[in-house]
């Protein structure tokens, strides 16, 4: 078989996944917010949108709007078809009703860079569908015929006669009423990229004033007539234990509490919490401190990091896992090479961390379970927390909110089983608040992953064989939701989670390359793993972009002319010529190979595709630093360039663009999470902690779109910074660090090395 | 019971005296611009100002506030349109925007006590603030620009004094 018809999760996914796994339903439930007016006798040509006879556009945003402004570029998009005035665009945010499934996935949720590419053409259309049938309308009120009018700025403008009717004015004629189906949307024909009004243009975020006046909503906001808190009691251990006892007397002393509540989860999203219910949040707090707790640990009280990488270096060495990748033959390629480079990649456990701890309200009322939590996957989510109390999933109605960051943290459901569960054992709503502690201990955690890779070169040092061995939890496979899983290689079906292996099949043209991923079913048990912000390519790319710069030295060669030679597009590669643009442009940028630099300096490049090669973005970066004799390291700067082939709103771009790499940099540099007796130490940004304001180096980003098709850019730049600086380091003196985060002492004990 | 002077109005709380200010103002007086964040005065998504310096309220005992009059978010300007709030929004800078209630409290605090900040003393005064999307560099943009603005409207008012 040829190497692309490997079956890989990720833009295969369809209807049917979410078929297999859940079956949600509910009802409309979008959030009143501030601004937005609610719409009178409204005009809606398609689900996404309706018009007010004030004008007011307020689109029907599916997708968790968690900072990455998705709300304003569904809007965007739907804005520049419609022909409507920009400041007359409003959002709201759906909860779980199907009607608002993402058109490829589905299903409500949001992650995977997947958002932009994967709605753009159902928005373009929805947009397209309100104009047409406003022009209509327009031009019998105008009495003018439908060739001679034209829409934009929310009017319908009569050519010959100059005179023009507004959207709002239409709208309150009632004369607009068409309602499209979905083979007439289908019909429609879209703008060409020269046509464009408004998509390419720096508009202001639709969500920006709310976040500067204190009136965005997020659920962490959210109240209930009659609401209890919920303040959680976690047992010692991440996951796997089980309460024994619970003494609350001394709790029932104090003001305002009112019950403790032992979480039964059949769902196993959690085991062994307690949740204090009081009056205030403050109550519950010190109702949580007063119960006395006792617990079985379970399985998992004697794991450490330490013993997660003894695992995994016993699972890499014996046969077993599945093949996630095949071209050629990596083995004997390997054995017949005229000299081969073999290294081992470790990624620490990371947490997400978003500023906005786990909350959420549950409250039954009338048969209903409602939810408010700002999610990432409402679909799964409300399916799981009403599993949780026996309800079904057509019985919650969820209500979504901003969120105060996601980073795929959000993508579970914990929080509202949490809240599910203690409401129902109350009987009143329970709002519950995860202290930064539970927030931490109780990530669903990056999941630490060990690499063994091996590179052959042939005697002209061309690289012809890579065997890439990955072993690590598998977040996807806990989901339970079997069309997520892959199929392996060699046809073992729904075998493997290609969340976790995703980008090692890297777009360089290297004959012979198998990929291997073993799960770790110690780290599965110990530290239930998620999605954190680019998945697999936060790993894989830096064991292969560490492994094809080590090939590159082996070989003699410059790294960036080694990578550009590699990105030839033959055959299955095609697109591989973007990378290498995009290497170049951040070459030139960044001065590679004119710089001046200093002793102790260094300039290393990385190039990075993104999760899916079929949802592939192109990314590359050149880092520079500084290393002192001690071993510590200095982040000079960041130049990235990316091709994300259009872009809707160039400023959102840039800004996820700038936040992806101080990310990638934290990631590199700062960020990591240990486990020992199976609890994460880490407990506040004190000992968790992510970058700061004083960390951040000069980081400069070029976007590049030529009017290729749209794709994601949220996750790009976060996985190409850790390899770029590691090969700067080893530029600067000679060290190799294979390990992150990358430590002083890791590169003091290279530097002693080299 | 105690009273509280915040954003210009007397209100009467009852609460118990170790509650922190920031759950006084969040549960019991309703106002959700001042943000949780860590409930360790570890990220800044709390700050307050307590007779206009910023502090952490999660960290600041409702007891402690006395007769210190307490802006947050919502009081810093009439309107939303503080200098501070005004370059946020041109410099577009929040993402998720959770932290940025304590990230523009706390540059209104550097700002009313140095008006022109170098780089350097933004950063220093600002490194306390977490942001997790990582706004940073448009943070820096947005004082800097806001500290131009600022004392460009009092040259203006200066001159027609």
């Amino acid at each position: 078989m040829s190497k692309h018809e490997t079956i890989r999760s990720g833009p295969e996914i369809s209807r049917r996944t979410f078929l297999v796994g859940v079956s949600a339903a509910g009802l409309v439930c979008g959030v009143g917010l501030p601004g937005v007016a609610e719409a009178a006798a409204a005009f809606a040509p398609t689900t996404w949108y309706s018009i007010g006879e004030d004008g007011l556009v307020t689109v029907n945003v599916g997708k968790a709007d968690m900072g990455q402004h998705v709300a304003s570029t569904m809007a965007q998009i739907v804005a520049d078809e419609l022909g409507a005035t920009w400041s007359h665009m409003r959002v709201a945010l759906m909860g779980n009703d199907p009607k608002y499934n993402d058109p490829v996935l589905g299903a409500i949720i949001t992650g995977g860079s997947w958002s932009t590419m994967m709605n753009f053409d159902t928005m373009s259309r929805a947009g397209a569908a309100g104009r047409m049938a406003l022009t209509e309308a327009g031009a019998a009120m105008l009495g003018a015929s439908a060739d001679q009018v034209v829409a934009a700025d929310s009017r319908v403008i009569d050519k010959k006669s100059g005179k023009s009717v507004s959207y709002a004015d239409i709208v309150k004629s009632g004369k607009a009423s068409k309602v499209f189906t979905a083979d007439e949307l289908k019909a429609i024909k879209l703008k060409t990229p020269d046509q464009y009004t408004l998509i390419g243009r720096d508009l202001p975020q639709i969500d920006i004033p709310f976040k500067v006046n204190g009136t965005a909503k997020y659920s962490m906001d959210a109240t209930v007539p009659g609401m209890l808190y919920g303040r959680i009691v976690t047992p010692p251990v991440r996951y796997g234990a089980k309460v024994t006892a619970v003494d609350d007397s001394a709790a029932k002393k104090l003001p305002g509490f009112v019950q403790a509540v032992t979480v039964e989860d059949p769902t196993g999203t959690v085991t062994g919490w307690v949740v204090a219910v009081a009056k205030t949040y403050w109550e519950a707090a010190k109702a949580a401190e007063a119960l006395k707790v006792s617990y079985d640990k379970g399985p998992n009280a004697s794991v450490t990091s330490e013993s997660i990488v003894a695992e995994a270096k016993r699972l890499q060495a014996a046969p077993g896992g599945e093949l996630f990748f095949k071209l050629g033959d990596a083995a004997g390629a390997l054995k017949s090479a005229a000299k081969t480079v073999e290294a081992e990649y470790t990624t620490s456990i990371n947490i997400h961390a978003p500023l906005e701890p786990m909350n959420a309200i549950a409250e039954i009322k009338d048969g209903k379970l409602h939810i408010h939590c700002g999610n990432q996957f409402m679909t799964r989510s409300c399916a799981i927390a009403a599993a949780a109390v026996g309800m079904k999933p057509e019985d919650v109605v969820a209500h979504q909110y901003w969120i105060g960051g996601g980073f795929g943290r959000k993508l579970d459901g914990d929080m509202m089983v949490v809240a599910a569960v203690a409401t129902k054992a109350v009987g009143k709503p329970i709002k519950i608040v995860y202290s930064r502690e539970h927030d931490m201990q109780m990530d669903f955690s990056r999941p630490l992953v060990y690499q063994k890779v091996s590179a052959g070169l042939d005697a002209d040092g061309k690289l012809v064989a890579v065997n890439h061995d990955l072993v690590s939890a598998w977040a996807t496979k806990r989901w339970g939701i079997p069309g997520f899983m892959g199929n392996s290689a060699d046809g073992h079906k729904q075998a493997l989670d290609g969340f976790a292996v995703n980008g090692s099949d890297f777009f360089y043209s290297v004959p012979n390359h198998t990929v291997r991923t073993v799960l770790n079913e110690v780290a599965q048990s110990a530290t239930p793993s998620g999605q954190l912000r680019s998945v697999a390519p936060g790993w894989t790319f830096w064991a292969v972009e560490s492994l094809i710069d080590e090939a590159a030295h082996a070989a003699g060669k410059d790294p960036a002319e080694f990578r550009l030679a590699l990105l030839d597009g033959a055959g299955d590669n095609a697109g591989a010529q973007r990378l290498a643009n995009t290497l170049r442009a951040a070459m030139g940028l960044a001065g590679y190979g004119t710089k001046k630099l200093e002793k102790g300096e260094g300039l290393g490049v990385a190039c990075v595709s993104s999760q899916e090669r079929g949802t592939s973005s192109w990314t590359a970066c050149v880092a520079h630093v500084a290393v002192g004799a001690d071993g510590a390291v200095k982040v000079k700067k960041l130049t990235v360039a990316t091709d994300i082939g259009t872009t809707i709103n160039p400023d959102g771009v840039r800004a996820q663009v700038m936040g992806g790499a101080q990310w990638g940099m934290s990631l590199a540099m700062l960020e990591q999470a240990t486990m020992k007796n199976g609890a994460i130490e880490q407990t506040n940004f004190d000992t968790y902690t992510p970058m700061r304001m004083a960390d951040i180096p000069e980081i400069e980003v070029a976007i590049i779109a030529n009017g290729d098709p749209v794709r994601g850019t949220g996750e790009p730049t976060v996985t190409v910074v850790a390899p770029a600086l590691a090969n700067a380091i080893f530029n600067a003196v000679g060290a190799r660090v294979r390990s992150l985060p990358i430590t002083t002492e890791a590169v003091k004990g290279a530097m002693k090395k080299a | 019971m105690a009273s509280l002077t915040i954003n210009g109005h007397n209100v009467t709380v009852d609460a118990a005296k170790d509650t922190p200010l920031l759950w006084v103002i969040r549960d019991h007086l309703n106002m959700t611009g001042t943000k949780f964040g860590c409930g360790a005065g570890l990220c800044g998504a709390c700050t307050v100002h307590l007779d206009g310096v910023a502090v952490r309220s999660c960290q600041t005992q409702f007891g402690d506030v006395g007769a210190k009059k307490v802006t947050t978010i919502e009081g810093l300007s009439a309107h939303g349109d503080h200098a501070l709030q005004k370059a946020w929004v041109a410099e577009q800078v929040p993402q998720c925007g959770y932290c940025q209630s304590g990230q523009i409290m706390q540059a209104a605090s550097l700002l009313s006590h140095n008006p022109a900040p170098t780089r350097d003393e933004i950063v220093e005064a600002m490194t306390g603030n977490l942001c997790r999307c990582m706004t940073y560099p448009r943070i820096v943009k947005a004082i800097e620009r806001a500290s131009n603005d600022m004392r460009a409207a009092n040259d203006t008012a200066g001159r027609k004094a």
